[in-house]
């Protein structure tokens, strides 16, 4: 177990620093950069002071020296907290993004639990009443959730939010709340403002997910020693938690290497529609505007908060399942 | 037990000359069917994944003829009016048959609060033009004709689906804007192939380090998510750039993420395939790996690859509406689906003008489409699996 973990953690860390590279290359794709538009800005309208601050600044990050060695520069600072310095707002980006990977974490992550709530008992249940009614009710809801965009989706709840109802559900928690530190009323709000952002941004997954574990669970069910339970008189309900379930469930939790990047591209896009207090308004913003650290630290958090998330699900995977632990698995 | 049944003998001469059986004709119908006919057979079965082909076949034809099918031009602007409700079509007019036609819509501005209140002004019934001449336009940029399949009256405007803030006719521009997005797919589509079976292809048959070292890009590929990638590199494409540039630009960067999938199916499949005796007999044979991949590989599962570019396109469809809903994919001029519902959103402007929204419909319409049909061929292309 622990040859696996180790192994597994070293092909994460290099996973983390081959993405550092394309994301240090992404941000410095666009021609010009911040630091000489703000120059030209302030010599326009006169401004001589702000010269040495923007020379201090390119001084400190090496904005003058040759890319691999910026590149140093930066995930270096990365790792030890420094993320950069956000040219749009003045400050350091740590300053500026505050908040924003907290809520953002604990969107994604409540989104993935709803997910997995959601699916595997529908999932279960439709599978083993398979081609009743729910099933196909749920299966043609499955295939509108796949095809609806969830950023299309957001916006139709937006619009009868507003028209049905006259509220706004933008936010994550009553604004009264906002720079308050984490008290239980605050923490009531963020969960009722959750509700329709995790249900949006979820929604294509759980359909995904249900469709999947149907399958396998069909695919077991059919299998021989299915029936030689049944032939020795196993109760349904035994054969299909004991049985069944078991086999099909190994599918269930290693497809959260799909499931995440998914999750984490919706929330971005529903966060931005929704204008949440997340990282997905303020990484668009700031890849308009070219304000490389600020995007560039969102776009690592993010593959960050991906890769370490499918660790995760990868140590639970071998923890139910010892062919995997034992490294002779084919998962 | 019943009767026993009656032992049935052939009516026909005995010929002792004959060593094969003799085949009815359904069953020589079916012995004698080519691959592609049999795959047709299969395919058919499947009512759903015939019903979206017959459904995109339309949306393809539109296309190609969006000009025609438009009553009116891409940009062309009704100034009198802005923020249009649909105008609905009517085929009585007090009672009595018309065939279809609209009424004018007079505007009312509302100096308290800006708005626009349109109401039919029902005197008059403006029956609607077919196959008649209307805006001239440049069929495909190359030439000059003013034949359109419908036409507002001579006197009067048509606008189904309502206008835009600056008085554009959305339907006309959903036609239009078909163009972008359904080849978007399809342009993208090409590209992520164009890659996957290369890579997938030198993997698989090459196996050892540089199986090893294409999969490792891949699964690192697979591990980012894919929309703030996108968002980051589109974001990299220069704002000055021509428009098809761009287009070329967005196909590309859409592709660049959807390669590795494709890339492993082809790679596990040619693992197996390369152990086969007739590869082996092309290799002696002299033949280069290239032409082996290419020629004697490729075809084996040549029908699994069209099921899954027909199953990755609404990715690309979404994908780009998503790109250019957020204003970092295409940018008007260029007219797409995602560009049309970026003027839908703040929600000021989706509460006021709802018809804005309109353009999901066709989005969501093909992306049910491709996946329906991606289903039926992937069925069709392995009955068994």
């Amino acid at each position: 177990m622990i040859r696996y973990l180790a192994g597994r953690i070293a092909t994460m860390l290099g996973t983390l620093a081959v993405i550092s590279v394309l994301v240090f290359t992404i941000i410095q794709l666009p021609p010009g950069d911040y630091l000489s538009t703000t120059i030209a800005e302030l010599r326009a309208e006169g401004e001589t002071q702000a010269e040495e601050k923007v020379a201090f600044l390119r001084d400190l990050y090496g904005l003058d020296k040759p890319l691999p060695l910026q590149y140093l520069t930066w995930v270096s600072g990365f790792v030890q907290g420094d993320f950069g310095y956000s040219f749009e707002y003045g400050r350091p980006v740590a300053e500026v993004i505050g908040d924003r990977l907290f809520l953002t974490l604990i969107l994604n992550f409540v989104t993935v639990l709803f997910i997995y709530l959601v699916s595997f008992p529908v999932g279960i249940y439709v599978a083993a009443r398979r081609y009743g009614q729910v099933d196909y009710t749920l299966s043609f809801l499955g295939y509108l959730g796949l095809a609806t965009p969830n950023f299309l989706l957001a916006l139709i709840l937006l619009y009868f939010a507003n028209t049905l109802f006259g509220i706004s559900v933008g936010g994550l928690m009553d604004p009264d709340y906002t720079g308050e530190a984490w008290t239980a009323g605050k923490m009531g709000s963020l969960a009722a403002h959750l509700v329709v952002p995790v249900v949006v941004i979820g929604i294509s997954g759980t359909a995904a997910m249900i469709q999947r574990l149907r399958a396998n669970l069909i695919d077991e069910l059919q299998k021989p020693y299915i029936v030689t339970a049944r032939a020795k008189g196993l109760g349904e309900r035994r054969i299909l938690f004991k049985y069944a379930l078991r086999s099909a469930l190994n599918p269930f939790i290693s497809d959260i290497g799909d499931l995440l990047p998914q999750v984490v591209s919706g929330s971005v896009i529903v966060s931005a529609i929704m204008s949440l207090p997340t990282t997905g308004p303020m990484l668009l913003s700031s890849l308009r505007s070219q304000d490389m650290y600020l995007a560039g630290s969102f776009l690592m958090f993010l593959a960050v908060l991906t890769v370490v998330g499918m660790l995760v699900s990868d140590i639970a995977l071998a923890l139910i399942d010892p062919r995997i632990r034992i490294g002779r698995g084919t998962a | 037990m019943s009767e026993p049944l009656e032992h049935w003998v052939s009516t026909e001469p005995f010929d002792p000359g004959r060593t094969s059986a003799r085949l009815s004709k359904p069953s020589t119908r079916y012995l004698e069917a080519s691959q592609a006919r049999l795959f047709w057979w299969r395919f058919k079965r499947h009512r759903l994944a015939l019903v979206a082909l017959v459904v995109l076949a339309i949306a393809y034809l539109t296309v190609i003829f969006a000009e025609f099918i438009a009553p009116y031009g891409v940009a062309t602007r009704n100034t009198q009016h802005i923020f249009m409700p649909p105008q609905p079509i009517h085929l009585f007019h007090e009672g009595q048959f018309v065939g279809p036609f609209v009424y004018d819509m007079r505007g009312r501005l509302d100096l308290d609060t800006l708005q626009r209140h349109y109401t039919e002004d029902e005197r008059r019934p403006r029956p609607l033009r077919f196959f008649c001449k209307g805006e001239p336009y440049r069929f495909w940029g190359l030439v000059e004709a003013d034949l359109h399949l419908v036409c507002p009256p001579s006197l009067g405007t048509f606008f189904p689906l309502g206008t835009d803030r600056l008085g554009r006719d959305i339907a006309s521009r959903l036609v239009h804007g078909a163009r972008i997005s359904l080849t978007v797919g399809l342009v993208g589509v090409a590209f992520s192939f164009a890659l996957g079976l290369f890579f997938g292809g030198i993997a698989g048959y090459f196996g050892g380090a540089t199986d090893y070292w294409i999969q490792r890009v891949t699964e690192i590929l697979r591990s980012i998510p894919q929309l703030p990638l996108w968002l980051a590199l589109s974001a990299a494409l220069p704002v000055t750039l021509n428009p098809l540039l761009v287009y070329f630009g967005i196909t590309i960067i859409l592709a660049l993420l959807d390669w590795p999938s494709l890339a492993r199916a082809v790679r596990s499949k040619l693992f197996s395939l390369r152990e086969e005796d007739f590869t082996a007999a092309a290799e002696m044979m002299g033949a280069r790996p290239a032409r082996i991949i290419a020629r004697h590989l490729l075809p084996n599962f040549a029908s699994h690859l069209i099921a899954s570019a027909s199953l990755s396109i609404p990715t690309m469809i979404l994908a780009e509406t998503a790109l250019s809903f957020l204003g970092l994919g295409l940018r008007p001029p260029i007219v797409s689906w995602g560009v049309l519902l970026s003027e839908a959103q703040n929600i000021e402007a989706v509460a006021l003008y709802p018809w804005l929204l309109m353009p999901m419909l066709p989005v969501m319409v093909t992306v049910l489409a491709f996946s329906f049909l991606g289903d039926g061929l992937r069925d069709a292309a392995d009955p068994h699996g």
